[in-house]
């Protein structure tokens, strides 16, 4: 399998040897791997700046050419911790949290059923429902913001975490249906056959045959969606003032027109990322299964 | 399992030809009980507000003038289909999205044929290519815009000092990064964020093919480039589909990035970003709604090609 790689061009030529054919495909071969390291030390590199400006001084973050060996320092923290500016990061990190994971939970507990309907006993013409759920994410979710935005005012739920949840729930159902449905047509038919002929409700077929056949896709199913509710940042701001603000809300009023910042700005980003980041790089299989709706597992 | 199939015979009776439509009526609606609280959400949440902006399009509404609210039939779609900034800010969106999901593509696909080969670090360059998605939106905007492009102590100036002074020089060029290149400012942020995900999932396709006929093409001579152009590229097609309609259906929508690294300015304001502009700081309801709406309409437009691709690759998943 190893021998399988798209090596620089080599002639299609069959007429050159063996050996120097294959000294020069292991030539390219290591050209190739070090481009591969470039790349993928290019694409971090964004990344261990952030961290490296984050431990820096405020003064030191913002030299030009940067000091690179400069002292670390703990100070971008503890500004972001609300050391001097007295505005604690905790409310909003929790608020984030807070959607993020009841949003999810209602996710699942919409899309399973939704996705059970559509594949294991599938309702006529389940297709068309499948990709009226899909047009649903095309719309562009600003044409919605101010309707929403009229009701939290009518309805005196501006500024309030469950609008948050609601929004981001109906954000996700889509995505989640899609995931869902993809895993639950490789629960074996034969399986639930068996169980309804045992006169297995609804609930105990749910519960004890598809779900922990499904139990990766569910894992996937909720990193991606705790990543996109996460990661909102337009409705969040529209939508929330003071009590419900979430973390990227609160990462966007960390920029100031007085005074040093950067090394501030990098420990708030390093920190609101740090969950996302850990979610991904544990689950990064899942990942990948999320991100093409379960089309590839 | 086949004392089960034996069972089949205790199965209810069947009675009458009325009461059998009636128990498949019930049958149906079993079937579709569990799908109705997910429909039912989604259609309140999402369809629902959008015929509030529907008859708000038509509406007289600014919310700093309370008094004049009334009907204004076609005057906002006038005004956002004459105005010049709507009409930019339509261009701004397809060339933005453009721009980011073919280079992202492109690049992933790159790094993703590179990646698919066995090499010494081989899991650690993957998870490197990986970091940038896991970065929150605002978080990499605010990072590209301060940390890497500002001209007196981005990261990108201080490169270029710090390789000037390496060769003696003291006057090393320091661009002003956002204001030369405003869009492409905006877009290489973009790009360096979803190059990961087009990578992960053309990564996955690689890992699909069929390994055994690329082999023997080899065998019987096929070089590199053949084997990409009629082999892989093709299998790697439907990948690129769905790489290519999701990443566009995320970045049509993109404001976090615009909002952060110019403000929607330099000509930089897209669709999403104008709608929120007329919306939070003019309140211009009606006009928003307007705007709103035409962004529906073109998504429909565009959406049922890419609907059309997507469930022409969905009919060869489920054969």
């Amino acid at each position: 399998m190893t021998t399988i790689t798209d090596t620089a061009p080599v002639p299609a030529s069959r007429d050159t040897t063996g050996a120097p054919k294959r000294a020069r495909s292991a030539r390219g071969g290591a050209v190739l791997s070090a481009l591969a390291w470039l790349i993928g030390i290019l694409f971090v590199l964004p990344v261990l700046w952030m961290i490296l400006t984050s431990l820096h001084s405020e003064a030191d973050a913002a030299t030009n050419p940067p000091s690179i060996a400069a002292p670390l320092s703990l100070q971008g923290y503890a500004k972001f911790f609300g050391a001097s500016t007295g505005a604690s990061p905790w409310p909003p990190l929790l608020n984030s949290l807070t959607s993020s994971v009841l949003s999810t939970v209602l996710v699942l507990l919409f899309a399973i059923p939704a996705a059970y309907a559509l594949s294991i006993k599938p309702v006529r013409k389940w297709t068309d429902v499948l990709f009226f759920f899909l047009s649903t994410k095309m719309l562009p979710i600003v044409a919605g913001l101010l309707p929403i935005y009229l009701f939290a005012q009518y309805t005196g739920l501006l500024d309030n975490i469950w609008l948050l949840i609601v929004f981001y729930t109906s954000m996700n159902l889509p995505i989640a249906v899609w995931m869902m449905r993809s895993f639950l047509a490789e629960v074996p038919v034969e399986m639930l056959e068996a169980a309804s002929m045992d006169g297995a409700g609804l609930v105990r077929t749910l519960r004890e045959i598809v779900v922990p056949v499904v139990l990766p896709g569910i894992a996937a199913t909720s990193l991606i969606c705790f990543i996109f509710s996460w990661n909102e940042l337009l409705f969040a701001r529209v939508l929330t003032a003071t009590v419900a603000t979430t973390a990227p809300v609160f990462l966007t009023s960390f920029v100031t027109s007085q005074g040093l910042f950067l090394a501030k700005v990098c420990a708030a980003a390093f920190v609101v990322s740090l969950p996302v980041l850990i979610a991904g790089f544990a689950a990064q299989d899942k990942l990948v299964q999320g991100l093409s709706l379960g089309a590839v597992k | 399992m086949t004392t089960l199939k034996t069972g089949r015979g205790t199965a209810p009776e069947t009675g009458p030809v009325r009461s059998e439509a009636a128990l498949r009526r019930a049958s149906n609606w079993a079937r579709r009980a569990p799908l109705l609280p997910a429909l039912i959400f989604i259609i309140i949440v999402t369809q629902l507000p959008f015929v509030v902006t529907l008859i708000v399009s038509f509406m007289d509404w600014n919310a700093y003038y309370p008094g004049e609210r009334g009907f204004a039939g076609f005057d906002n779609y006038v005004r956002v289909l004459t105005d010049v900034n709507t009409l930019n800010s339509i261009l701004v969106t397809i060339t933005l999205t453009a721009a980011v999901v073919i280079v992202s593509l492109v690049l992933g696909m790159i790094i993703a044929l590179l990646l698919d080969r066995k090499f010494l670090g081989r899991g650690l360059v993957r998870t490197m290519m990986i970091t940038p998605f896991l970065i929150v939106p605002v978080a990499a905007a605010l990072l590209w815009k301060h940390a890497l492009y500002n001209p007196e102590y981005g990261l990108l100036n201080g490169t270029l000092t710090a390789v000037w002074r390496l060769f003696g020089s003291e006057n090393p060029p320091q661009p002003d990064w956002i204001s030369t290149a405003p869009l492409v400012a905006v877009e290489t942020a973009l790009i360096w964020q979803w190059t990961p995900f087009m990578m992960l999932i053309l990564l996955a396709g690689l890992q699909g093919r069929p390994l055994d006929v690329i082999e023997a093409a080899r065998i019987d001579g096929a070089s590199s480039w053949q084997i990409f152009r009629y082999m892989t590229f093709p299998h790697l097609r439907q990948y690129l589909e769905l790489g290519g309609l999701l990443g566009s259906i995320y970045i049509v929508q993109n404001f976090d990035a615009v909002f952060t690294i110019t403000s929607g300015g330099l000509g930089t304001a897209n669709l999403p970003y104008t709608i929120y502009q007329i919306f939070y700081q003019a309140h211009d309801y009606g006009r928003a709604s307007a705007a709103g709406v035409v962004v529906v309409i073109g998504t429909i437009v565009i959406a049922t090609f890419a609907l059309r691709t997507v469930s022409s690759l969905f009919r060869e998943e489920t054969r």
